[in-house]
Formats: C-alpha cells, sequence, structure tokens
C-alpha cells in the first residue's frame, strides 16, 4: 500500500513486546490484548492500519470513551466472600428496578434527562477535566466547564443550558513547595487557574454558576479534580434523536487545530513529568456561545435530525458515535482549519473545542448554513451518513481510514479484572475537647469548612433571570445556601433545586458508607431548600486511581455496591455518570501515588412552586430552635478529628429508613410554612449549621446542647459528629404545635431560642459552657485569604 | 393601545437577551431580540422600534476593553439609524456591558466623542453581588415614583465609572446626569463592597441631557419580582412587582 498523505503502521509482523512498545510509544493506552484483537483484524483484511485507523480506534476503546473497567467482568473478593460484577449494571440496576415515569432519557445519550412538566425536560450532565487542569489549570478547566455545556446542548436535539456546576479538590494552599516533585504544579497556582478559567468560561457563556464545593487535602497535591456539570432543559419533543441514511454530516462551530490531540488517552493513563501540553484544548467561549444561540434556533425549526458534540476523540469519536449504526464517509480536507500543516488523522482526532456535529437531511442543509451564516457561525458539509456499515474517511483523493463499524465499536475485548477490599475496622473512640470555643473557632477557619465567597463572587450567579435561591442569601447576602433553586421559566413559578454530597474522608475508612453519605448529604441539601424527597434524581462521578491495582479497584466497587444499596433505600434513580479512573502520578523512581478515592454525588430536584422554599440564615428573634433527627458516635473522618490528626473513629452510617420518613416530613413543614428555616448538618457538625445559621441571619442564639438527642451524653459527639439524617430547624412559637403534631414519634429535639444579642451562648444542662459573638464566628468563617 | 417596541440588540456574547426581553414583556411592550447583522442587512428597522436596549454580556468576548468592539461597530455600521433614534427622542437603554458601549461610543454623557470609561473594577476582577442603590433626582423621567434607596446586582468586571476629568464629572453632575449612585442600606456613600468597583463619585449610571439614554452597571431585568431578591424570605410584603419592574414600566409610559 502506497500512501501519500497517511502513513502505514507496521503491526502484522509484531510480536507482544512490539506490540506494547506501540502502544506505549504513541499514547494509544491500549493493553497486550488489545493490541493483539487490533493485529488479529488487520489480519483478517490482510493489511495494516493507517496510522489514522489506529489512532481512531485507540480513541473510541479508550477508558475516557468506552469506560472498560466499569463494563469489566470484575471477580471481587470482600473478605472471604467471592463474587463476580460488573459496575456499571449495578448502577443501572436502581434506576431500572426504581422505574420512574419521570425518568425519560437515561444513560443512553449525553446527558441523563428527566421530566420537569408536560412539555419540558431537564437535562444533567456532570464531567470531570482532572488531567488536563493539573497540566495547564486555566485552558483545563475552562475546557471542562466547555465540554459539559456541549454535552447538553449535544442532548436529545439540543437543551438550552441554564446552570453550572463546579467542585474542585485540591492540594493544601499552604504546601511547601521545595518539597513538590519536578513538573508538579503548585496547588495555590493550580487552584488559581483553575478558578479562573471555570470564571471566564462560564460567565461568558452566559450560564449561571450556583452550587459547587471545594476540598483541600494534600492527597490531591499531583492530581487535582475538577467536577463541571451542566443543567439544560428541553422540550420533550425535541428529545428523540435519529441518523438517517443520506443524511449529511455538517460540522458546526470552531476550526480544528492542534490542540487536545490524544486527549482521550492521555486521560487514561497516569500523569508523570513529560506530559506534552499539547494534549490539551485551548477554548474560546464566545464562539461557543455564538454556537449555542443559533442552534437552538435550527432545533426549534427541525433543521436537523440528530446533534453530537465533539468532546475526547473529536471527530473520529463524534462521527463513529452518530454512525455506528449506519457508516459514515468523511472528507477530511473540507474540515475548516486554524492553520495548515495537520496530518489527516490529526484533524479527524483534534479535540478542539466548540464544535458539534448535525445530521441533515438534504432538503434542510441550504437553509441551515444560511441560518449559521447569518450569525457568523460556520458550518459546513464534511460527509455523509451512508449505510455501507463502515468508517470511511478520506483525505483529498486518498482512504486514510476504512473500518468495519461492528469492530470499532464492538470489537474491544471485555476486561477481567481482579478487585479485593478488607474492612479497616472502625474504633469506636472519643477525643476530648480541652477547649471548646477553640476547637469551634478552628472548625471554621479550616478551608474546607470556612467561606468560599472570595472564589464564588467571581461566578455570576443570576444571569439569564432564573436563580431564586443563590449562593449568598439572608441578610445582607451574607448566608450560605445548601443548594441553589431555579426558576426554568419565566412565566411559571415551577422550579428545579441543583446540590451535591462529596466527602472522601470517610472514603478512606469506607468507601461503601462514603457512597450512602455523599447521596444522603446531597437529598438532604435539596429537601432543606424546600424540595420533595421523592422527586429528585441523582449523577455519580467517580474518582479513583491507579485502578489495576487490586486493593483500589476493590475500594471502587465497594463504592459502587453502596451506591447501589443506598440509591434503592432513598428510591433516588441514577440518571447519569460517569468515571475517572488513573488519577495517579508516577514518580521518576517508580513509586505511585493514588488520590484519596471521591464519589461526587450530584442531585437535581423538581418543585411546583419557588415561592414555598426556605433558606438558611435565622429569620426572627423569639423562634425556637430545633433539630431534626438523632446524633451518633460518628467522629470518623470528621473536621474536628482531622484537626487533631485522629484517624480513629466510626464513620457516619446513613439510616435511610428513618431519614427518609423525617425528609418528606420536613418537606412538608418548609411547603406549609411551618418552618422558617433550615440547615441540614454535615461537614463539621451541628455546630457549623448553627454558627452559618446566625451569619446569615445576623442574629445570635441561646442552645443548651444537652438538649440534643444523642446516643451519648457526650459534648463533643453533640457538637461535631457529622451523623446523616439530621437538620437544625427554626419554627415560629404560634406554629409550635402545627409543628409538634407534625413530627409526632419522630426523633426530633428542641435545643434553644433565637435572641436579639449577637452571641452564641452555649449550655449544657442549663450551665453556660462557652460564648462566642457573632463578629467573632463570622470573622473567622471569614479569615482565609485564597 | 398598540404595544411600545422594543428593540433588544445582541451579538456575539451577549447573554442577557432573554431576561431583559421577558422584563419589558412583563411591563407591556413588545421585546424583540434583534441580531446586529439584521439591522447591518436592513432585515430590521431601527425606526420601528420606540427602545432600543443593549444588554448585558461580554460582547465579542469584551477584547481589546468591555464593550468597545460592539461600540465601534455602532460607530462604523449603525450610526446614521442611531443619530435619527436619537433625535427622534427615542429612548436608549445599556445595562452593564450596554452601559460600557454606550460609553465607548461617546453616545453618553454628551453624544460626543468618548469622554468617560468603565475602567476595571479596583478589585481587579469579576464579582457578582448585591448592592444598594441610592436614587439621584436626575432630568431621567423613569425613575419617578421609585423609592430613594433600592437594591439590584452587579455582575461585572470592568465597572468603575472614570471621567476623563474633573470638568467633565463636574459638568454631568451639574446637569443632574447621575441617576444612581452607590451606598449603603441607609443611603450613604461608603467605599468597598457598598461601592464595588471603585467607581469615581460612587456612580452606578448616567442618562444623556435629556434624560432618554440611560447607562448602568446594576441588572434591574434580574429582579423584576420580589422573589429573587436574595433576602426574599425574610420579609413579607405583599407586593410582588419591585422597583425594577417600576422602571421598566415607567420607561413604556414615557410612550403613552
Amino acid at each position: 500500500m502506497k500512501l501519500k498523505y497517511a502513513r502505514e503502521i507496521e503491526i502484522l509482523n509484531y510480536d507482544d513486546k512490539k506490540l506494547i512498545e506501540l502502544s506505549e510509544k504513541n499514547l494509544l493506552a491500549l493493553n497486550l490484548e488489545e493490541m493483539k484483537k487490533i493485529k488479529e483484524y488487520f489480519s483478517s483484511i490482510g493489511r495494516n492500519p493507517t496510522d489514522c485507523e489506529l489512532e481512531c480506534i485507540a480513541q473510541t476503546w479508550s477508558e475516557h470513551c468506552f469506560h472498560k473497567t466499569f463494563k469489566a467482568d470484575i471477580e471481587y473478593q470482600e473478605n472471604k466472600k467471592k463474587e463476580n460484577i460488573c459496575l456499571l449494571k449495578e448502577i443501572m440496576e436502581v434506576t431500572e428496578k426504581l422505574n420512574y415515569d419521570w425518568c425519560i432519557s437515561i444513560f443512553k445519550d449525553n446527558a441523563g434527562i428527566i421530566k420537569l412538566n408536560e412539555k419540558s425536560g431537564v437535562a444533567f450532565k456532570v464531567e470531570t477535566h482532572n488531567h488536563p487542569s493539573a497540566l495547564e489549570p486555566y485552558g483545563g478547566s475552562g475546557t471542562g466547564i466547555g465540554g459539559v455545556i456541549r454535552d447538553i446542548l449535544g442532548a436529545g436535539l439540543g437543551a438550552k443550558p441554564i446552570l453550572n456546576i463546579d467542585v474542585f479538590c485540591f492540594g493544601e494552599l499552604t504546601y511547601p513547595y521545595e518539597k513538590l516533585p519536578e513538573g508538579v504544579l503548585h496547588p495555590r497556582r493550580i487552584f488559581r487557574g483553575v478558578v479562573s478559567g471555570v470564571r471566564d468560561y462560564g460567565n461568558r457563556m452566559g450560564i449561571p454558576t450556583g452550587n459547587g464545593a471545594i476540598i483541600f487535602d494534600n492527597g490531591y497535591l499531583y492530581n487535582c479534580l475538577v467536577y463541571c456539570g451542566t443543567v439544560g432543559i428541553i422540550p420533550i419533543d425535541k428529545i428523540e434523536k435519529k441518523v438517517n441514511d443520506g443524511d449529511y454530516i455538517v460540522l458546526v462551530g470552531g476550526r480544528t487545530g492542534r490542540d487536545g490531540i490524544h486527549g482521550a488517552t492521555f486521560s487514561s493513563v497516569s500523569l508523570k513529568e513529560d506530559i506534552p501540553t499539547s494534549v490539551v484544548q485551548i477554548g474560546n467561549p464566545i464562539i461557543e456561545k455564538k454556537v449555542q444561540d443559533v442552534l437552538l434556533s435550527a432545533r426549534d425549526m427541525g433543521l436537523y435530525n440528530s446533534i453530537t458534540d465533539c468532546g475526547a476523540g473529536g471527530l473520529s469519536s463524534a462521527i463513529g458515535e452518530m454512525g455506528k449504526d449506519i457508516g459514515a464517509i468523511v472528507y477530511l480536507e473540507k474540515v475548516p482549519l486554524k492553520y495548515q500543516g495537520l496530518a489527516p488523522w490529526e484533524i479527524f482526532l483534534s479535540e478542539s473545542q466548540e464544535r458539534m456535529v448535525l445530521a441533515v437531511n438534504e432538503k434542510n442543509l441550504e437553509k441551515l448554513i444560511s441560518l449559521f451564516d447569518s450569525e457568523d457561525v460556520e458550518a459546513v458539509v464534511i460527509g455523509k451518513f451512508v449505510k455501507t456499515g463502515k468508517l470511511t474517511v478520506y483525505y483529498k483523493d486518498e482512504i486514510v481510514c476504512n473500518l468495519d463499524m461492528e469492530f470499532l465499536h464492538r470489537g474491544v475485548p471485555k476486561r477481567k479484572l481482579k478487585g479485593v477490599f478488607k474492612k479497616r475496622e472502625e474504633k469506636s473512640f472519643l477525643y476530648k475537647s480541652k477547649n471548646l470555643k477553640r476547637d469551634i473557632l478552628k472548625i471554621l477557619s479550616n478551608p474546607n469548612i470556612s467561606s468560599k465567597e472570595e472564589i464564588v463572587r467571581q461566578y455570576d450567579h443570576e444571569v439569564g433571570g432564573r436563580t431564586i435561591l443563590k449562593p449568598f442569601i439572608g441578610y445582607e447576602s451574607r448566608g450560605v445556601s445548601d443548594g441553589v433553586v431555579l426558576k426554568p421559566f419565566y412565566d411559571s413559578y415551577e422550579g428545579i433545586i441543583v446540590a451535591c454530597g462529596i466527602n472522601p474522608f470517610y472514603g478512606e475508612i469506607d468507601p461503601y458508607y462514603m457512597a450512602g453519605c455523599c447521596i444522603e448529604e446531597c437529598i438532604r441539601n435539596i429537601v432543606s431548600c424546600g424540595g420533595n424527597p421523592e422527586k429528585i434524581a441523582i449523577l455519580d462521578n467517580f474518582c479513583w486511581g491507579n485502578v489495576s491495582d487490586e486493593k483500589q479497584l476493590g475500594s471502587l466497587v465497594r463504592c459502587v455496591k453502596g451506591c447501589k444499596d443506598y440509591a434503592l433505600k432513598y428510591k433516588v434513580p441514577f440518571i447519569s455518570g460517569k468515571d475517572s479512573l488513573n488519577n495517579y502520578f508516577k514518580w521518576k523512581n517508580g513509586r505511585i501515588i493514588s488520590i484519596p478515592p471521591t464519589l461526587l454525588i450530584s442531585g437535581i430536584g423538581i418543585i411546583e412552586d419557588i415561592r414555598k422554599i426556605t433558606s438558611t440564615d435565622f429569620k426572627k428573634v423569639g423562634n425556637l430552635i430545633f433539630v431534626l433527627g438523632k446524633t451518633y458516635n460518628e467522629l470518623g473522618g470528621s473536621q474536628f478529628y482531622r484537626n487533631h490528626n485522629i484517624k480513629d473513629g466510626i464513620v457516619p452510617k446513613p439510616r435511610p429508613e428513618k431519614t427518609l420518613p423525617l425528609m418528606k416530613k420536613l418537606h412538608y413543614g418548609i411547603k406549609s410554612g411551618i418552618i422558617e428555616s433550615c440547615h441540614d448538618c454535615s461537614d463539621g457538625g451541628l455546630i457549623v449549621s448553627i454558627c452559618e445559621m446566625m451569619i446569615g441571619g445576623n442574629l445570635g442564639c441561646n442552645v443548651d446542647f444537652s438538649n440534643v438527642l444523642s446516643e451519648k451524653e457526650e459534648i463533643e459527639i453533640v457538637l461535631f459528629s457529622e451523623s446523616c439524617g439530621r437538620f437544625v430547624i427554626e419554627v415560629p412559637k404560634e406554629k409550635i404545635s402545627e409543628f409538634k403534631d407534625l413530627f409526632e414519634n419522630e426523633e426530633i429535639s428542641q435545643i434553644g431560642e433565637i435572641i436579639e444579642n449577637k452571641k452564641l451562648n452555649g449550655f449544657w444542662k442549663g450551665k453556660k459552657i462557652f460564648e462566642i459573638s457573632l463578629n467573632e464566628i463570622y470573622d473567622t468563617w471569614r479569615s482565609l485569604k485564597f | 393601545m398598540k404595544k411600545v417596541n422594543v428593540l433588544i440588540l445582541r451579538v456575539g456574547g451577549t447573554n442577557c437577551d432573554f431576561e431583559t426581553e421577558w422584563a419589558f414583556n412583563l411591563v407591556g411592550a413588545f421585546a424583540e431580540r434583534v441580531h446586529i447583522n439584521q439591522l447591518i442587512k436592513k432585515e430590521k428597522k431601527l425606526s420601528d422600534y420606540q427602545i432600543l436596549v443593549i444588554p448585558g454580556g461580554f460582547s465579542y468576548g469584551d477584547d481589546i476593553a468591555a464593550g468597545k468592539v460592539l461600540a465601534n461597530e455602532i460607530r462604523m455600521k449603525l450610526w446614521d439609524d442611531i443619530e435619527k433614534f436619537i433625535e427622534a427622542k427615542k429612548v436608549i437603554v445599556g445595562i452593564c456591558n450596554g452601559f460600557q458601549v454606550l460609553v465607548k461610543s461617546g453616545i453618553l454623557p454628551f453624544n460626543s466623542q468618548q469622554l468617560c470609561t468603565l475602567e476595571w473594577n479596583d478589585s481587579g476582577r469579576f464579582e457578582d453581588r448585591w448592592v444598594y442603590l441610592k436614587v439621584e433626582r436626575s432630568v431621567c423621567p423613569f425613575f419617578k415614583d421609585i423609592p430613594e434607596i433600592i437594591k439590584m446586582p452587579v455582575a461585572h468586571a470592568e465597572g468603575k465609572f472614570l471621567p476623563k476629568n474633573e470638568n467633565i464629572l463636574n459638568k454631568i453632575e451639574k446637569n443632574k446626569q447621575v441617576i444612581l449612585r452607590y451606598c449603603d442600606s441607609k443611603g450613604n456613600i461608603k467605599g468597598y463592597p457598598y461601592n464595588p468597583n471603585g467607581s469615581v463619585g460612587s456612580i452606578a449610571g448616567i442618562c444623556s441631557q435629556n434624560g432618554l439614554i440611560i447607562g448602568m452597571m446594576p441588572h434591574p431585568e434580574r429582579c423584576v419580582l420580589k422573589y429573587y431578591y436574595p433576602d426574599f424570605l425574610r420579609k413579607k410584603e405583599d407586593d410582588i412587582y419591585t422597583p425594577s419592574f417600576k422602571i421598566f414600566k415607567n420607561m413604556i409610559q414615557y410612550f403613552s
């Protein structure tokens, strides 16, 4: 075979050793079995692959695109018990079993879609952009948010993005620079770059950023985590999409360059010192904004039949996916380029941003192109979907890729993996505080608890005119919200609530309970704002370390089992999810450092009326303070213990059988106006919730902590335990009897009263044990400078 | 009665067009989002409208400086139409990025060459926060019956109002062209964060000499109903319509 533009890659005569070398040298991230499968395919058609073909297969088969670990057969051993498990099946089983009719497009499109009302649906997707953000924080995080927005634009026939969320995990900002290995950026540099990147892309897209979290822990020194999520609204009749034989392939939006080549495969391997930064894409939000504007008009005019975004794997992935059941012919020389000099395989694989691929019927083609042209967006025909069952790619007169769709999409050998989990014994242990006030203030000033105002203010929270409950609420907007409440439509009071749950510190003790705690925290946050616990859907995002290590994989399996069990018990379906594995760093001497096992649960709740919500700020002097739910000696992984470097203790255990009925009553209480403020208890414990409610209300309170219903009468447990299933609420005196009727037989405790004097007066059995002024609380909570 | 026609101008990077359209429709106008290319190609005529709005966003990415590219485009490609629009005593509203465009094209404050600017915030970055605004007794007719102190959100990186020199500032003040000033909850002029960007004279918005062209950094379109206030759950007000709603209403009523 004589090639002008592509290159032939020798594999037919390669032995195992050479095959593996080839994979490593070209950053293909394929293992021997997969390389042998490729060799076998090309032997059967009697030729070597081209560079374009090999790259195309590697991207399609990458962990990032194909989720080989989640689809693998895993032999899992927990203590002495063995079983075989497929992670993806476990997760999907939850949604299948719950079988809600309002889950309308699940696990098949770019994002999960649930029903909002008879006419509209909501699409929600959360992605990670960890590896790029570690190498080039500004570009990596910006294109992270840009990418997930395109997922929403490519969900169904295109949803309109109305909200972004961001969750980050970084190393501690004070880490000594000298201790970092060469090639690793300092956490402060990563942090600043990531925040700026997300800010500049999100704000320029005109999408409000309304919810998120930031976690600091040195487990993320070498591999930061950047989760970006987008919510969109879509008419129900625009969800179905179908590529037809004969449809034109139209590429719209940005031009193609050499940026982001190998993104999908690179993110499927470990980080090390010498990764080229060309794997990171370069974003331009204004191009994406223009694409969005005109695309949604084209959708409403019915000008295309199917759409997908160009993300990981670029055109190869987008067209390969869309034409999976038909076949496609592509002419690469028609692709508009940023600059000349790209090899055909680079054009096909480039992950340049702001591009979408449409399937357009001939009769609409002219209209579509001129519509895009009218708003200065490039739209170019680059090929056709044709019933050949093949992915055929030309560059000028040369065929540079000709693969069977069947092989490309179903040829990847199923992985057989092993996972082992050994349960660490949880030791009941109680550390006594030597100075309560000092311990409380130390928790409030911890970066994981303290105010993130300096960062969050840099995001536009309310562009679009939909944000009702904002990140900052209450007196002079000083308080913080548990979640964000949006009013998606201008002419209706229907609402959606979005919140999240994340706590890697529990995962270090037991990922199973971490999963339960994260799911519950997410639900609690939504319900605390006024959400209905029976109308919540969730998304999972797993970020794990080196899963070729049996123990790491074992902890992932253990976490997935927790996700399944608790999602079923709380009756919340998974509607979408994503995994980012291999978040580990390889030192020159071969030492491998994995991130802490990290699960992010994001949730979306639907409510009938945004006027019937509540916020976390204390409202009125004289109102009574209650705690809903019981407190247990569960200080394992708590902020209190971490402040004292204590690794022991019991990790919080969710108790859905108690909490779910309690949350249903709470929802009713908020809706009917019995409850005037509500804040869930999570990181830092009950004391943090109370302090934040005081800040938001600019009011003080008297609290007798011995009245808190607790497993043990110990002040440390009451103040700092992070037990699930608890809320602090405020009830006006005149509504007390209604309140008590509602919560009859539930585990509740009346703990205090809101007072004019701006102080937190802490009592134990009537005796004053500490006093902290609101000023001191507020200043300490805001003391951290980023 | 025939509805007042409102043209909401959009370009690449405009992003407050939908909520602005909604706000005008809510007060009884007929608002329409129009792409600048439609005006340039004469597919739409500016003379068919009574109010021109340049809404918030990042026109052309705010490359060079916020609003600068669109300001030049208006000067170079639409100037004849705009001049006639102004001569006909019609209304022009610039919010946030729109204010930046009006100032950088020189339309505000005196319809001349550029005499003022909106510079980077003193904090050096984009900030979203709610501010108190003192409604000044200005020549602008749209603030009639508005409470003396109102609240609105600001969300910008380049919002520091800066006149070229003292004389220009004095002239703006003397002509009563200042419509809004940043203040605290009692109406006192204070520094950051009450004045969120370091604006000279705490100026948040100004108008033309006849009061019919207004530009402001705060976003009234984001809070036409009380549910958009960050503390709406703390107050039990019956009226769901806010002063911002009333400002839009006043603009429409000007034409009745």
